[in-house]
């Protein structure tokens, strides 16, 4: 781990300003801390908790300028205004929204089952809220820097198919239900590719931190490994059930999905819930991809930072107003057959290249990314032309089959109501018996 | 060093705790905003039924659903093992090829193409199709 990245860290800056000189700030100069020898647990809390409070508050006021972003975006992408009525550009409308959701009635289906349908809006806020912890902001502006982030992240975006499905079975819903399932379908189909596409960005780096990963992109990631930015970036976007993989809240087919029967501040959370994963996501391809906070020297590392944030972001808004949304069956094979093989490529060709050129420096990378380029083309395209074969045919009902009993020309006389059941069957019997006496 | 990797996970847990505190916080908001009677809470038989459309609802739980998305729900047991059998590989892959050369290689390589048997197996079985022709 860099030493730089972990002394500027901002966490430990404010607990040795609250502890004082101990040894772990033995490197800086604190002559003295608000908390007496003795007493760093306490000084470790409280500066937990200050960061802690900054990041949650920032993460809730990105969502509330989030969302009136997008509303802006999408009504120019429209051809209209988008919300401008209330503060200067709109600025307040999702803040009004806010305050709204919080003070609506609740209302609880009288078949639900009480418990679970008020854990599921924690069970998919609280892990959207908990990635936050390992992004790195800027230099050493994060939380935590675990030594598996990627396996950390991976693992806590996964519990939202668990909340989808306890939403959906507490709330005693059809429409509900059949939306948690196709929504759990997809969720897991992409958690695969997911997984896969950071496989070989893992491999280049030589460790899961996201801070190690930082620091091993001599240049962007993107221009390494454009195979697993693509598949990444597809599966990221499924994973938060945006258009055009929506097929979760189809809302001409399903009403609002899974969160049907929410209201009030319960289908605010799972609001939030979906906004957040949209900035973590952002976050996080920003981070494996894009260099995260690094740049130019004069701009700040946090400007950087929030730039390609915004911009990923701008993209991921893009492709929701451009794309229609596909069919559950187009969403399913797109997922195992295009983007797994997709990611197997990209796996056996940078370890290839990673036995050739290991330990690469960053013209070693120029090398690599000159090599993956043709093949992320060549594949993507291969793979289209292989998934684009067979268009989808209802099945067709065979001609041929008895029609029985409805329109049928054949019915068996014995069936028509109030015909005389034919007699010889009853005799028989009767016939034998007689005989036998 | 040991001290620093158990700061970033307490770290963590009160990450956690807050992160989850965050919902409960703002739900308890909301319930108690109706004793402060500044939220309505006067629910009816009519409010308290399922929407499913307007209509009245006229069933229980579904019992059935699609066969296929136990297809899925197995093909992700198996595959997600896979990706995280590939992890540890690929963070010590460059160490690894320093010192064994493509002997790391063909070690993954032998791992992919058995797991490559079995996903053309599911494909020849149409397993990864929704809808299939037979």
């Amino acid at each position: 781990m860099p030493e730089a990245f972990l002394d500027n860290s901002l966490w430990r800056n404010i607990y040795c300003v609250l502890a004082g000189d101990s040894s772990t700030c033995a490197a800086r100069d604190y002559s003295s801390g608000f908390f007496p020898a003795g007493m760093e647990w306490l000084a470790f809390l409280v500066s937990a908790a200050i960061i802690i409070f900054l990041i949650v508050n920032a993460v809730l006021g990105g969502v509330i300028v989030l969302i009136w972003g997008e509303r802006r975006l999408f009504g120019r992408f429209q051809s209209r205004t988008g919300p401008n009525r209330w503060g200067p550009f709109g600025t307040l409308t999702s803040v009004a929204d806010a305050v709204k959701t919080m003070f609506k009635e609740d209302l609880v289906p009288a078949e639900a089952d009480k418990i679970l349908f008020n854990l599921a809006p924690v069970l998919i806020a609280a892990p959207a809220l908990t990635v936050f912890a390992i992004i790195p902001w800027g230099v050493g502006t994060y939380v935590a820097d675990l030594n598996i982030g990627v396996l950390f992240i991976m693992a806590i975006t996964s519990l939202t198919t668990l909340s989808v499905l306890t939403a959906a079975w507490s709330s005693a819903n059809r429409i509900a239900i059949l939306s948690a399932l196709r929504s759990v379908a997809l969720l897991i189909s992409y958690e695969i590719p997911m997984a896969l596409a950071l496989v070989g960005v893992i491999m280049l780096a030589g460790s899961m931190s996201l801070g190690d990963i930082i620091a091993a992109q001599g240049i962007p990631f993107i221009i390494v490994q454009p195979l697993a930015f693509f598949v990444f970036f597809i599966a990221a976007m499924a994973e938060m059930a945006r258009a055009p993989f929506d097929l979760t809240e189809a809302e001409s087919e399903l009403a609002a999905g899974y969160l049907n029967d929410y209201a009030s501040m319960k289908f605010g959370l799972f609001f939030l819930a979906e906004f957040m994963a949209e900035i973590s996501t952002a976050a996080i391809v920003t981070t494996l991809f894009l260099s995260g906070w690094k740049g130019f020297d004069p701009i700040p590392s946090h400007f950087w930072f929030g730039a390609k944030l915004i911009f990923v972001l701008f993209v991921i808004i893009w492709f929701r107003m451009t794309l229609p949304r596909l069919r559950v069956d187009q969403v399913l094979k797109f997922a195992w057959k295009g983007l797994f093989e997709l990611t197997m490529i990209n796996i056996i060709v940078t370890a290839v290249l990673l036995a050739i050129l290991p330990n690469p420096s960053t013209s070693e990378l120029w090398i690599m990314a000159a090599i993956n380029w043709p093949v992320a083309i060549i594949s993507i395209w291969g793979v289209s032309k292989l998934l684009g074969t067979a268009p989808y045919s209802h099945p067709q009902p065979d001609p041929n089959a008895p029609s029985y009993p409805v329109g049928s020309e054949s019915i068996p006389t014995d069936a028509v109501l109030g015909a005389e059941p034919s007699n010889a069957a009853n005799q028989a019997p009767q016939a034998q018996q007689e005989g036998g006496n | 060093m040991f001290e620093d990797y158990f700061r970033q996970y307490a770290l963590l847990i009160i990450f956690a705790l807050a992160a989850v505190s965050v919902p409960i916080g703002m739900m308890t908001m909301s319930y108690l905003g109706q004793f402060a009677r500044i939220r309505p809470s006067r629910p009816s038989e009519v409010k308290e039924s399922a929407y499913e459309g307007g209509m009245p609802p006229f069933s229980d739980r579904p019992a059935r659903f699609n066969f296929r998305y136990y297809y899925y729900a197995l093909l992700f047991v198996v595959f997600d093992v896979e990706t995280i059998f590939l992890f540890p590989w690929a963070v010590k892959y460059g160490v690894m090829s320093q010192q064994f050369g493509f002997a790391a290689l063909g070690a993954v390589l032998v791992f992919l193409i058995v797991v490559t048997f079995g996903y053309a197996y599911a494909w020849r079985k149409q397993a990864l199709e929704w809808v299939t022709n037979e």
